[in-house]
């Protein structure tokens, strides 16, 4: 029974049982964490789509050794950021650093957010507009008298 | 409110129905501009600076020691292979070929393999290679970002990296791309 609640949460939280940690051990907490949070950050780049912690290529497990030696050594998350890209590039980033050159990348889903904002109010106030107009004040006039007149037939 | 303005509201512009025609086709354009590219080519950060600097025994003599300062002073190639590489033993002949043409040096980084395999390697199928250095735990090849072999670097004479080919290289890459570059780094250094 255990193990079934226990399969539940496993699958419930895959994020939490990756950990391609073993055989890397650490002293600190803060230590082994860097490590999993950079592991997960970075690209595998022989199986593109996979992180370092999720893949089994052997470039892979190079570099996660690689992380693990800087974390161990105290390096910063900075360094070992910029180690990887000075070798590898802003490929074996997950998340893009924001540059010129990723500046479309960036603002594009912001830009495309406030046009379709500025599309919705427009539409909507027109589409708002509109129905109050329907019925303008001289329509109302017209209305109010046609009623007297009716009320005066009686 | 005059009867005009109603009537612009409820007559919208008709040009506004070809925005989103227009959208998709400004995606299918880069989607089609996107599926060819290579997602394998990744633009290599090392272009333009120095060779990665190493310090490893050589294939043949280990007790020789082989220094990126060896490159220096010709262009030359350096070229990352391993026995387990089939594409490696894909670009082989080329490489044999390219040595016979005495154009450029080509040097070898022999990469997370056994050295005695290497040499039988190139006992049976022929050494283009001027010296090769044995990188076995693969440290020197992350120094270069290698993530694909065979990769292929154009250093120039003061050993700065000019040019990176990832996977093999064909006849046609080196006619085509490699050997006028070189031609023309050597004409710059002259």
């Amino acid at each position: 029974m255990h193990k079934v609640v226990l399969l539940f949460f496993m699958m419930l939280f895959p994020q939490l049982i990756y950990a391609e940690i073993a055989g890397f051990p650490f002293e600190s907490e803060q230590e082994e964490e860097r490590f999993r949070e950079l592991s997960a950050e970075l690209r595998c780049l022989v199986c593109q789509n996979q992180s370092l912690a999720d893949s089994n290529a052997a470039l892979a497990q190079d570099l996660r050794t690689e992380l693990y030696e800087q974390v161990l050594s105290g390096n910063s998350r900075d360094e070992i950021i910029s180690f990887m890209t000075d070798r590898y590039g802003e490929f074996i980033l997950y998340k893009p650093t924001f540059s010129s050159r990723t500046l479309l990348l960036w603002l594009t889903p912001f830009v495309l957010l406030i046009f379709a904002i500025a599309f919705l109010v427009r539409f909507s106030r027109k589409a708002g507009h509109s129905a109050s107009t329907q019925i303008t004040e001289d329509e109302l006039e017209e209305v109010r008298g046609l009623l007297d007149e009716e009320d005066n037939k009686l | 409110m005059s009867q005009a303005a109603d009537n612009t509201v409820n007559k919208p512009k008709r040009w506004i129905y070809l925005v989103p025609l227009g959208i998709s086709a400004g995606l299918v354009a880069l989607f089609v501009i996107g599926l060819g590219l290579n997602p394998r080519l990744i633009p290599s950060p090392l272009i333009d600076k120095p060779a990665p600097a190493f310090s490893l025994p050589k294939l043949y003599k280990p007790d020789e020691v082989f220094r990126q300062t060896d490159l220096k002073g010709e262009v030359s190639l350096f070229n990352i292979w391993a026995t387990w590489c089939p594409s490696c033993k894909q670009e082989h002949p080329v490489l044999t070929q390219i040595a016979k043409t005495n154009e450029v040096p080509i040097y070898g980084l022999y990469y997370k393999d056994d050295p005695a395999l290497g040499v039988d390697w190139l006992k049976r199928y022929g050494d283009p290679y001027r010296a090769n250095a044995v990188d076995v735990d693969g440290r020197v090849g992350i120094e270069w970002g290698a993530y694909g072999t065979p990769e292929t670097f154009v250093i120039d004479q003061q050993g700065i990296i000019r040019h990176k080919h990832v996977g093999p290289m064909s006849w046609k890459d080196w006619q085509e791309t490699l050997l006028p570059l070189i031609r023309k780094l050597r004409e710059q250094g002259a």
